[in-house]
């Protein structure tokens, strides 16, 4: 049977004419919220078109015709059902207390395959430099030849040095916190190459670190070492280890393990906790950042206990932060 | 290149069934071009500010140095806020758009032909740090583009999005294509209505698509599909020579529509 397409057309058109505008309309005006009615309105022209696409499908099959109203319904069938539907989270208080830890603790195991990667490469890195101390040379990565040089050296150099507590640390500040946000974020990007990139950069990073712990200690420079490392690195690396656990998430999803979802659905289930995770490392970055170019070069003797004290002081508050801000309270204890 | 589909096929609760083309990898490349050309616009023109301001900040007595430094670890931020954000920010006002998809008519959204949420736009644009290696290549990206039926890189697989192609289709009209010229063969009402009664609906679909999609055809082949259609036609039918004499195989198949389209109503 064929339809009389002109007339079909020009009966119709209008329609079409109206849901265009309205579709420009959302697209021009960013956050634009139609009223109840203008909603119903666009709701019937929605499907007065989607009823005039099947029409020409099942009728005339019009290519041209075809083509437009598709191009419509598609538009229009994307701008009404929202995928999200979410607005902007504005509570950044219920986010640090509340959403962030839980998320943390939800996913603890991630965070401790994380931590053992990171301990596997610190122990092997301290293990070979313990086992043959002539290759402390291959070791030091070159973005790193401070390194090179004997700690004790290094010490005696620094102690003697001025502190200017202003120059050049905001420069310095920054690019701690834009290399470490990048590292971080790297760590949880890499694990959908199934997480083989991720726990070989945790323990790379954790080889480094267990090198240079053994070689201060060796030479007897604990204290420098600690006083120096403990005040960024109670932050740093909980956050670094943060990104490694968001990557063994991505990791998880990619093999799929245990469930029927498809990767798509798999992803879809933690989405939101992955970016909760990289903006809590990343805040961690930033305070990290500042500590470690305002406060951790600071390498005078009489300052080292209080360094000390305030790493310790955040590590411990950090782990109680993490580990039990905004736990529920268990249905039993609600009832009694 | 193996199993690449050239469209999404999107199947809404209501039963209407729709395709969306997805936007080719060179495509993709040339909007990314763009959008690399303007943070990079975006990057000199934030340094630049921050240098004049410095220059400023230099005939401050007693803190001048440290606003110096202040400004240098500023542009270091920017810079990186900058890259990181500019994706993240145009997508989401423009609802899946930056400057360079918006220029190439590109437009990124949900795998199931849905707006995208801000989730999936940090997603995507978080894991573009993935895509861009080795260095700043795009190899991870591109190769994932190139294997994907879809097109996706590693950053749409995991936000769940896809990037479509959105060319603006003029809506039809066929009032230009028939009414332009008299239809000679309207003086012969009955071979018309014969004519309607032989042709099948898949036989007019076929000479109105050649007509209205004839500005599409080149030269060579606009001539030979009016000549076989035309053929055809002047075998069904049984108009008189004295009308159709002169006429061009072209004239003739518009004739044809002409009588099948503007004189028969469901």
């Amino acid at each position: 049977m064929i339809v009389d397409l002109n007339s079909f057309i020009s009966k119709e058109q209008p329609y079409w004419d109206e849901l265009t505008a309205l579709l420009r309309n959302y697209d021009e005006n960013v956050g634009y919220c139609p009223t109840l009615e203008e909603a119903k309105r666009f709701y019937y022209l929605y499907q007065r078109t989607s009823a005039d696409l099947v029409k020409l499908n099942t009728f005339a099959s019009e290519v041209e015709t075809v083509r437009y109203l598709e191009r419509l319904v598609a538009k229009a069938y994307s701008r009404l059902h929202e995928s999200g539907g979410e607005k902007i989270p504005l509570k950044p208080l219920q986010w640090l207390t509340k959403t962030f830890p839980s998320t943390f603790r939800r996913h603890w195991k991630a965070f401790v395959i994380s931590f053992t990667g990171f301990l596997a490469g610190a122990s092997f890195g301290a293990g070979v430099l313990a086992v043959d101390y002539t290759l402390k040379d291959r070791f030091v990565p070159p973005q790193f030849p401070h390194l090179r040089e004997k700690p004790s050296k290094r010490v005696e150099r620094e102690e003697k040095q001025d502190f200017d507590a202003f120059q050049g640390r905001h420069a310095f500040s920054s690019e701690l916190m834009t290399h470490n946000a990048k590292v971080t974020t790297l760590l949880m990007v890499s694990g959908f190459l199934w997480g083989i990139f991720t726990l070989t950069l945790l323990f790379g990073n954790g080889q480094i670190l267990g090198f240079v712990i053994y070689d201060y200690l060796r030479d007897g420079q604990g204290e420098f070492l600690t006083a120096w490392l403990l005040p960024h690195g109670s932050i740093e690396i909980p956050a670094l280890l943060l990104g490694g656990q968001a990557g063994l998430m991505i990791a998880y999803a990619m093999f799929g393990w245990g469930t029927n979802l498809r990767l798509r659905q798999r992803f879809e289930r933690i989405r939101g906790d992955l970016i909760t995770l990289i903006a809590g490392a990343t805040l961690l970055l930033i305070w990290a950042g500042i500590v470690e170019s305002f406060l951790s070069q600071y390498h005078a003797p009489s300052f080292y206990p209080w360094k000390i004290g305030f790493g310790l002081v955040q590590l411990c508050s950090l782990v109680l932060y993490l580990g039990l801000s905004g736990r529920e309270k268990t249905q039993l204890q609600k009832t009694t | 290149m193996l199993g690449k589909t050239n469209a999404l096929k999107v199947q809404t609760a209501e039963g209407v069934s729709f395709c969306v083309p997805i936007a080719s990898p060179f495509s993709r490349c040339l909007a990314l071009a763009i959008d690399i050309a303007v943070i990079i616009g975006l990057t000199i023109l934030a340094t630049t500010v921050i240098d004049i301001l410095q220059t400023i900040a230099e005939t401050v007595p007693q803190i001048g140095g440290i606003l110096i430094d202040f400004g240098t670890g500023a542009a270091i931020i920017l810079q990186f806020v900058i890259a990181t954000f500019y994706g993240i920010i145009t997508e989401w006002l423009w609802s899946g758009q930056t400057l360079g998809k918006r220029i190439f008519r590109l437009r990124v959204i949900d795998e199931r032909g849905l707006s995208l949420s801000l989730k999936q736009i940090l997603i995507r644009n978080i894991f573009r740090l993935l895509d861009m290696l080795p260095s700043t290549f795009y190899l991870i990206g591109g190769v994932s583009c190139l294997l994907t039926p879809k097109c996706q890189r590693t950053g749409d697989l995991a936000a769940g999005t896809l990037v479509i192609r959105e060319s603006e289709v003029p809506a039809p009209s066929y009032n230009e294509p028939l009414e332009k010229e008299e239809n000679s063969f309207s003086t012969v009402p009955h071979l018309e209505a014969r004519l309607r009664h032989r042709t099948s609906p898949d036989e007019a679909r076929i000479a109105l698509d050649a007509i209205t999609r004839r500005s599409e055809l080149n030269p060579e082949s606009r001539l030979l599909i009016f000549s076989e259609i035309a053929d055809y036609f002047r075998e069904i039918s049984e108009f008189p020579d004295k009308i159709t004499v002169g006429l061009s195989d072209e004239q003739y198949v518009r004739n044809v529509v002409d009588t099948i389209f503007r004189k028969v109503s469901i």
